[in-house]
């Protein structure tokens, strides 16, 4: 593997393979989104459907999961620039946001348990906790990578290699797709109730 | 295999050819140890080399391919001789096999309805995905297009790996007490989400999913690696328009791959939901046993769409891979160009396109909107248009060509034969109205084993053959290859050209067994003459297996690096390339791959520079 990724290959492309790689991963992983989401489309044309609100924490956990996004690509910014000190703030700020996540959108779930949306009853709700927990998984996921990042940035001697500056662009493209996602996804539901 | 020493130290050619206007990418500076390949664990089980991980694929879907065929041909024996005492088979079926009073053993019918559901799985995936797509595209993107290897070998690692955990709990599931699921591989629900629906639906179907969730990793892994490799590692003058049309096919069968798979996944999860957390997204209002259970709402079409959202573009997954293997080994062995070079690439992206809004045509009899269900029939039925394209081009390549007749060869005739038969059926089955009348029936079995699994199943003996030389170094023993191809052509048609007659006369599929209906009891004798066929043919398949077990010890040595006289970047490769593929530089591509018989020349290969004023690529290849 290590001589392959080097710089010494030959490439087609400026985009470094690994991240292609992982853009073309977030492409599948859309498709796992759109199909849940055309079953949802199908499901509901098929009537027999219970309307109800989406809670409101999950609009404020947007503007969560965007701000986790925005100071990720700040640190990356940081990391770039030789600010240490803002870099490493900023990487745990995103991190500390994206925990956030996690804990707002338990809380919404709970919210929609109390007003008697169940996970099991009427695929309605069961479809809005199914879709938004899977999209909890790949930002559970996200979150590894940034405590991979974490344990780095607090653990290593601060340089800027192109491996460390490559690895820092792969955890920012995933984390900006799953938060892409779930701006994709509360449109969706906003959209179709 | 890799561990003899490399023959044959003389330059070549292409060797000098290289040597001069190759690319040094440095790939060999700096290797203190080979780390792929310093001992065996490293060398042959977690490798990621990409050869070795394409044997490994080969091997695995050939074990998977035996226990699969295997079963059919214990579900045959009962629908052939449904009278005969099979307590015979007890040691190996055990339980399986019911022993009555008086010494007659029969098979479990619900152990047949598991037999069924898992030579399908098994044939789909295992063999006909994982085995197919998995062995060749590791093994020719990255030396056809001129790379080192993958763009991630360790993702290519753990696309094996997983595929193995897939199988592994599949096969584990096949020892249940309770058997294996025995819903259909297209595992519909109730008989899936329901886990007390029959006795598989329980442990077994659990195991299933669990099973299909790896495989469909696995795919995926593999998937964005070949699509990555193929775009981002060509090699210097690598055009995507002088590609070989192998690489073409498996390019888009992992883009189709990678767009299809995540949806059966999701159509999995929301399975698992209903399964185990009680939703109902699936099951509606059911009663078992006069039991009302707590399901509410579901709809169990909303997994057909799913799935066929699949399972359609699944049998393209099969079939490209076979089709661009087809293309180059036709083109090689009739040394002529291949027929419509552009026309190949855009059907196959056209069939690509089309196979993605196709699916509705599994569900004609599921209650679809009849007038939803015209779109499908004209999307279905405009599949055959690039389709016969290729047909076309693939006879035009043959016509007046010198066809070498081997074994690899033959089996590529063999599968346009194949192709074209079981096509021209899938227009009767496109058209809705038809369909009303042959849905399930074994006209649909007919079709579709010709079509894909027969059709896939050539492809993948004519790439075997073909490469067989670079992957191990040796032939395969032409002899037996020939009788393998002969007695399978003829033991296939045999087979499934008399299942056309059954199903037109409305004879249903997945039937334990027919005697007891008037209707089909007269259709003994041909059931027990397809019975004898597909027993001859699969003796054949294990000729061939020992064919290529032995050939790898003792086969003919390979003794010239391009035995075939072939234009494509592999055979420029010492004969057993070790890791990294070529020794120095890698090759810088100046035509493309099917230069044949052009300007008195047999073959000229893609590292040749073009001569002053020369035509390339294809223009003018035909004046």
């Amino acid at each position: 593997m290590v001589a392959l990724n080097d710089k010494n290959t030959v490439r087609r492309s400026k985009l470094h393979p690994l991240k292609f790689l992982l853009v073309i991963s977030c492409a599948s992983m859309m498709m796992l989104f759109a199909g849940l989401t055309s079953a949802y489309i199908v499901r509901r044309a098929g009537g027999n459907w219970l309307e109800f609100k989406l809670p409101n924490l999950f609009f404020i956990n947007t503007v969560v999961i965007l701000m986790s996004s925005v100071a990720l690509q700040a640190a990356y910014h940081f990391f770039k620039t030789g600010k240490e000190k803002l870099y490493k703030g900023l990487l745990f700020s995103a991190f500390i946001l994206g925990l956030l996540f996690i804990v707002l959108q338990y809380q919404g779930w709970l919210n929609m348990h109390s007003i008697g949306v169940e996970l099991t009853g009427n695929p309605a709700g069961s479809f809005v906790y199914v879709i938004s927990g899977v999209h909890a998984a790949h930002i559970l996921a996200g979150l590894a990578a940034l405590t991979v990042a974490l344990v780095q940035a607090f653990s290593l001697k601060y340089v800027v290699t192109p491996r460390r500056k490559l690895r820092f662009e792969l955890t920012l493209i995933y984390w900006h797709f799953v938060g892409f996602l779930w701006l994709y996804l509360l449109t969706f539901f906003v959209i179709q109730s | 295999m890799g561990s003899t020493p490399v023959v044959a130290p003389e330059k070549t050619r292409e060797d000098v050819l290289i040597e001069e206007q190759g690319f040094d990418d440095h790939f060999h500076d700096h290797h203190h140890g080979d780390k792929f390949q310093s001992n065996f664990i490293t060398k042959y089980v977690f490798s990621m080399d990409h050869k070795i991980i394409a044997k490994q694929f080969l091997i695995t879907g050939m074990f998977w391919a035996l226990i699969g065929a295997g079963m059919s041909i214990i579900f045959r024996l009962q629908l052939g001789f449904p009278e005969e005492n099979f307590s015979w088979l007890r040691p190996l079926l055990g339980n399986w096999i019911m022993v009555d009073a008086e010494g007659i053993g029969t098979l479990d019918p619900q152990f047949y309805y598991a037999l069924v559901t898992m030579h399908g799985t098994i044939l789909v995936f295992f063999v006909l995905t994982a085995g197919l797509s998995g062995t060749f595209s590791n093994l020719l993107i990255p030396l056809q297009i001129g790379a080192r290897d993958m763009a991630s070998p360790l993702l290519n690692m753990l696309s094996y790996w997983f595929f193995f955990l897939s199988g592994a709990i599949m096969f584990a599931s096949l020892f249940l007490s309770t058997g294996p699921f025995s819903g259909g591989w297209t595992a519909y629900p109730p008989l899936s989400a329901l886990p007390q629906a029959s006795t598989g639906s329980g442990t077994g179907m659990t195991m299933w999913t669990v099973s299909l969730v790896f495989f469909v990793v696995s795919v995926l892994l593999g998937g964005i690696n070949y699509i990555t490799t193929v775009l981002n590692l060509r090699t210097k003058g690598m055009t995507m328009w002088r590609l070989p049309l192998t690489i073409w096919a498996f390019f888009v069968t992992a883009i189709i791959g990678l767009l299809s798979f995540p949806v059966l996944a999701s159509g999995f999860f929301l399975m698992m939901c209903d399964r185990g957390l009680g939703t109902s997204f699936y099951l509606s209002e059911i009663f078992v046993g006069g039991q009302a259970l707590d399901y509410v709402g579901g709809s169990p079409i909303l997994y057909q769409h799913l799935f066929w959202f699949l399972g359609h573009p699944e049998v393209y997954i099969i079939i490209l891979p076979a089709m661009g293997l087809v293309s180059e080994v036709l083109s090689v062995h009739a040394r002529k160009p291949i027929f419509g070079y552009k026309a190949m690439v855009f059907s196959i992206l056209a069939i690509a396109f089309l196979s993605f809004i196709v699916w509705a045509h599994h569900m004609f009899m599921s209650g679809v909107n009849p007038w939803i269900s015209n779109f499908f029939v004209l999307f279905t039925l405009i599949i055959a248009v690039p389709s016969a394209v290729k047909v076309f081009n693939w006879i035009t390549t043959v016509y007046r060509g010198n066809l070498r007749f081997n074994s690899a060869s033959l089996f590529a005739v063999g599968f346009v034969s194949m192709f074209i038969s079981g096509g021209l059926t899938g227009l009767f089955l496109g058209n809705s109205a038809i369909d009303i009348q042959l849905h399930d029936t074994y006209f649909v079995v007919a079709h579709f084993h010709i079509v894909m699994g027969i059709a896939a199943f050539f492809g993948m003996f004519s790439g075997i053959y073909n490469w067989y030389p670079k992957m191990y170094g040796r032939f395969m023993n032409e002899t037996l290859g020939k009788i393998h191809f002969w007695g399978t052509l003829i033991g296939a048609y045999a087979i499934f050209w008399p299942m056309h007659y059954l199903g037109l006369a409305g004879v249903p599929r997945r039937y334990y067994r027919f005697d007891t209906f008037d209707a089909f009891s007269h259709f003994g004798a041909m059931n027990k003459f397809i019975t004898v066929a597909a027993i001859v043919v699969f003796a054949l398949q294990v000729l061939f297996v020992v064919n290529f077990f032995y050939s790898i010890w003792k086969g003919k040595k390979v003794t010239t690096r391009n035995p075939w006289g072939a234009n494509t970047l592999e055979w420029t490769t010492p004969i057993n390339p070790g890791h990294g593929n070529w020794p120095g530089k890698i090759p810088t591509v100046t035509r493309w791959a099917y230069d044949y018989g052009k300007d008195g020349k047999e073959f000229v290969s893609q590292v040749e520079p073009l001569a002053e004023g020369e035509l390339t690529d294809g223009e003018g290849a035909h004046h």
